[in-house]
């Protein structure tokens, strides 16, 4: 491995890249036009409305009772008052097959009038981040109605009604949160693959990789600068979708270096399995179609766009043979529950995978006709 | 000296078919070796490898004292290849191209300069897929000298130039000879290989028909000296009958072969005694390309035929 050479290898990678207006389409436009389809799809639009358990602690009080209305006039939810003992309302939603649940706290309304801050509780089910999703949104939007119009006069004044999380974990996630880890795992998973699928039979088909043999450039170095080009190139697409995810939708993940080791371990896996698929096809037709036999199942069923755990069971089990699976409930682990253990299970079976494609790939990938 | 390129029984067998089916040769440092055939007779499965991008069948081979399959590496970086439909990365520039070469070789060469050297200057920021094919080829050329090689291996360097930039790669191909290096070259065009080539070996069917110095061929295989002129197939009769050698016509020339100085002096007197209108009269000898066409037809009549009584 020569570093000079995987330089060079780099920089004509990066030319060709930049001079090619469909790559950059999809490494740059592609991932906000993706983060904008589904966040509008599953978070802003709900089309049916959710139904929402309430535990109105302040006995009807008029003004609770006009948040609850309000709440329904959204038609993102519809509210269901019960009365349940509020230390048993998080279980007992469980119990009752309810995704979400709303806590109005005593004296709402008395803070409410007085100018003095309070928090409604939200309970959300992080496993239906789409139901999650819809109630964050209507509760926010009715929230900061209710805080509008109780402007202080001509002062502006701190808004009194505000949200406070509860679930199985302790943040509110909406399905964008979710929807976030996953695009980024779609675009490990998908750039990567497509383009080294291609690349390798038609550089076969069109001598480019004889050409390259004739040089001292060795495929392991080819194959490192790839490597590292696609990590960068997911950066970038993972910076681009953070930043779309939290502008459009206020998505609030957590940006830790914890997830450094998933960005470089997943297009580490990729391009040497989409390196792999393309070598031990003989032509560029058939690569592609290997290419998409292993890519389309992971696209959908690792938690893409669907968290793996709203899946029923046999779909679970086989969610767990695939590659990127670990890969996106790594970065679930830390962007959103900050699970570093489990996260470090993940990162190390990522990489274990990818350096069985590595050896695999360097082995079965000749430049040269036998 | 030890030879450059040194090949004896070379098989390369795909299936039932030999591409290449036995073949012998040298080439000396520093020589120009032309490899000539026809489609498919088997010059770029030979020199691929030479190049050691194909593995063999059967046989030895040495390209500078090594094998060219399991020495390809320290092999790589003392040769050059410009491959038959050189390909390469689409959207890099000539320029961009001899930089990273450079890199992967670790060499210090001026970019501008190679493409002085192959007129291809103008064309140093232009992206790959914008370039003609002759340019194409040109950068081919200039790739495969980054590396400063003792041996370059141009498999059909001018099909498809037009008639300025062949001559133009000629100028290559003798200053690279002029500086000592080893060329083995194939092409279709025999010029090239009489113009520009020491030693030629004509290959049809994966076997080597003929070999030797341009004009070693034509002596062993070209036929005697002819007299053409342009007259009426009569005259060609006229001749046959007076003078007893086989004349020949076509295409409104009549051909009569010479065996000898008297000979041109007999014929010609007895054209202009025959009274049939004749004009424009030339002597030739034959050329490779004669020898070429003559010997392929040969082999393939030679195939029909056997292949009729079998
Ligand atoms: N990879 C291969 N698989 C099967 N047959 C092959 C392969 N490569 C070459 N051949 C066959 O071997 C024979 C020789 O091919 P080769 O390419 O060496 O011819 P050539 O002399 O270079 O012809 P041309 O002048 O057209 O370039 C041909 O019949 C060709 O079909
Ligand atoms: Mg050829």
């Amino acid at each position: 491995m020569n570093p000079r050479r995987i330089g060079a290898d780099f920089r004509i990678t990066a030319l060709s890249y930049f001079r090619n207006p469909v790559a950059l389409f999809f490494s740059l436009i592609f991932p906000i036009i993706l983060i904008g389809l589904f966040g509008l799809i599953f978070s802003a639009t709900g089309t049916t409305a959710v139904n929402l358990a309430v535990l109105n602690e302040d006995h009807n009080s008029p003004e609770s009772v006009a948040f609850l209305h309000a709440l329904n006039e959204t038609k993102l939810v519809k509210v269901q008052v019960e009365s349940v003992a509020p230390s048993d309302f998080s279980s007992w939603l469980g119990q009752n097959d309810y995704p979400v649940g709303l806590v109005i706290p005593a004296g709402f309304q008395s803070n409410y009038t007085s100018h003095t801050s309070t928090n409604v509780t939200l309970f959300t089910d992080p496993q239906d981040a789409s139901a999650s999703g819809e109630v964050e949104f209507a509760v926010t939007g009715v929230a900061n109605q209710f805080n509008l119009d109780a402007a202080c006069g001509s002062t502006t004044c701190a808004p009194i009604i505000g949200i406070a999380g509860a679930s199985v974990g302790s943040a509110v996630y909406t399905y964008i949160d979710y929807l976030i880890p996953g695009l980024i795992g779609f675009s490990i998973l998908t750039s990567p693959m497509f383009s080294m699928v291609d690349i390798t039979s038609s550089y076969r088909k069109e001598g480019i990789f004889r050409e390259l043999s004739l040089t001292p450039l060795t495929r392991a170095e080819w194959l490192t600068s790839r490597i590292l080009w696609y990590t960068l190139l997911t950066f970038v697409t993972a910076g681009i979708m953070i930043g779309a995810g939290a502008y459009l939708f206020g998505a609030h993940v957590l940006i830790t270096a914890q997830l450094v080791p998933f960005l470089i371990a997943g297009p580490f896996l990729f391009v040497a399995l989409g390196m792999l698929a393309g070598s031990v096809a003989r032509t560029p037709e058939s690569a592609a179609l290997i290419g998409n036999i292993i890519t389309f199942p992971m696209m959908f069923l690792s938690g893409t766009f669907f968290p793996v755990s709203s899946f029923p069971s046999g779909l679970q089990e086989f969610a767990r043979i695939l590659p990127l699976y670990y890969v996106i409930d790594g970065m679930n682990q830390v962007m959103l529950f900050s699970n570093t253990a489990r996260a470090f299970t993940d990162v190390v079976v990522v990489l274990a995978i990818a350096l069985v494609f590595f050896v695999l790939s360097i082995r079965l990938f000749k430049w040269r006709d036998e | 000296m030890a030879a450059a390129v040194e090949v004896h029984d070379l098989q390369k067998r795909y299936g039932t078919l030999a591409a290449v089916d036995g073949i012998d040769f040298t080439v000396s440092p520093g020589t120009v070796f032309a490899f000539l055939g026809p489609n498919g007779a088997g010059k770029t499965t030979t020199t691929e490898i030479l190049e050691g991008l194909r593995n063999r069948t059967a046989g030895t081979v040495s390209v500078l004292g090594l094998d060219p399959w399991s020495q390809g590496v320290a092999l790589h970086r003392r040769i050059g290849v410009i491959p038959q439909d050189f390909r390469f990365f689409e959207k890099i520039t000539p320029k961009e191209a001899i930089e990273y070469y450079r890199t992967l070789f670790h060499t210090v060469r001026d970019p501008h300069a190679l493409l002085e050297r192959v007129e291809l200057a103008d064309k140093a920021n232009a992206r790959f897929e914008s370039l003609s094919g002759g340019q194409k080829q040109k950068l081919g050329l200039a790739l495969s000298l980054v590396n400063d090689p003792e041996i370059c291996f141009l498999d059909e360097p001018t099909t498809g130039l037009d008639p300025h930039a062949r001559r133009s790669i000629w100028a290559v191909i003798r200053a690279l000879r002029k500086e000592g290096r080893t060329v083995f070259l194939t092409t279709h065009y025999l010029e090239e290989a009489e113009l520009l080539a020491d030693r030629v070996a004509i290959i049809h069917h994966g076997r080597i028909i003929a070999s030797g110095t341009p004009n070693e061929i034509i002596e062993k295989y070209g036929g005697p000296e002819r007299l053409r002129v342009e007259a009426p197939p009569s005259l060609a009769s006229y001749l046959t009958t007076k003078l007893g050698i086989p004349a020949s016509a076509e295409d409104g020339r009549v051909e009569i072969e010479l065996h000898s100085k008297e000979d041109a002096l007999k014929v010609l007197s007895t054209i202009d005694a025959s009274g049939i209108p004749w004009h424009g009269f030339e002597t030739r000898h034959d050329t490779l390309e004669d020898v070429f066409v003559r010997l392929v037809g040969q082999m393939d009549e030679g195939a029909l035929r056997s292949e009729g009584s079998a």
